[in-house]
């Protein structure tokens, strides 16, 4: 027992050791606030063009998955615009922390979503936007 | 052409392409591995932008958590019948209209009429995502907005297995 801890003790006593550095590597960092990036005009065109395509899967398809699968795309496209946003802004934390909380939001859409369709299919054996239309007045 | 401008053509290309096979393929397992592309393409934009925080984020959640509960959908339900409704001129405009819309919103946006000003936020000296932690957790940041998503991932959890349970009274 005495050995035992006597191995396992250097483990635990690398408190100060094993705390977060703070001078982590900054290297991604520096490249993406050095001077030659990639334009934010394209990185905005492109996020609306991701939006764009996730609103023409939301119309055209009729399978409920895709229809959902469509509402990340434009969730992925948002996320997009405020990290580049942020990267304009000199690298502004909040970027990050909107895309972060976005990331919680559309994980919880898709549980939800998904857990509705499947009581969809229980009911009506079948996925079919047409499929759900009860509520229809 | 540089390096990165030639990095950002190739990923932009993996991101469009798995966009268009998500919303065009016949097959919805095809869908959800173009929507996988997609999103790995995102994750690429993010280590692009410096967040590479949010990169693994994004693969963590989405490819290995979203994509794998999308897959379970699948199989508990029938084959697509593979309709795409195309018909309709409007459904293809009001794309095109969306997206100008959203493209011209972010552009005002970016103006810095409804941002801080671009000299504003100072350069980081630390790591950006301790900076992004600390907001996080500090009471007049994004505290509450913190907490209130721990709730609700556990409200939306235990929500979603009362609505997929099987009704037993039902189904006798």
């Amino acid at each position: 027992m005495n050995c035992l801890s006597s191995l396992l003790s250097p483990l635990f006593s690398m408190g100060p050791a094993m705390s977060l550095s703070t001078d982590l590597p900054l290297s991604l960092q520096e490249a993406a606030s050095g001077a030659q990036h990639v334009p934010t005009e394209w990185l905005m065109i492109l996020a609306a063009l991701l939006f764009a395509l996730g609103t023409l899967g939301f119309l055209i398809r009729r399978n409920l998955i895709i229809v959902f699968m469509s509402i990340e795309l434009m969730l992925n496209a948002t996320n997009l615009t405020f990290l580049a946003a942020a990267r304009d802004r000199n690298l502004d934390p909040n970027g990050q922390v909107y895309a972060i909380i976005v990331i919680a939001l559309a994980a919880v859409e898709v549980a939800v979503g998904l857990a509705l369709l499947i009581s969809l299919f229980r009911l009506k054996v079948g996925i079919d936007v047409e499929d759900a239309q009860e509520l229809k007045g | 052409m540089d390096t990165l401008t030639l990095m950002f053509l190739l990923i932009a290309t993996i991101t469009i392409a798995g966009s268009l096979i998500t919303l065009w393929s016949k097959y919805v397992v095809h869908s959800v591995f173009g929507l996988m592309l997609a999103l790995l393409g995102v994750a690429g934009f993010y280590v692009l932008l410096g967040a590479d925080f949010l990169a693994v984020t994004q693969i963590v959640v989405y490819v290995g958590g979203v994509l794998v509960l999308y897959l379970f959908g699948i199989m508990l339900t029938p084959p697509d019948r593979a309709e795409r409704n195309v018909k309709l001129i409007v459904f293809c405009s009001l794309p095109a209209v969306a997206g100008a819309m959203y493209l011209i919103g972010s552009a005002r946006a970016m103006e810095g009429k409804w941002l801080p000003g671009k000299e504003l936020p100072p350069p980081p000296g630390k790591h950006l995502i301790h900076q992004v932690g600390h907001s996080f957790l500090d009471k007049d940041q994004y505290l509450l907005a913190f907490e209130l998503a721990s709730v609700l991932l556990l409200v939306v959890l235990v929500g979603a297995v009362y609505i997929a349970r099987r009704r037993w009274e039902a189904s006798e």
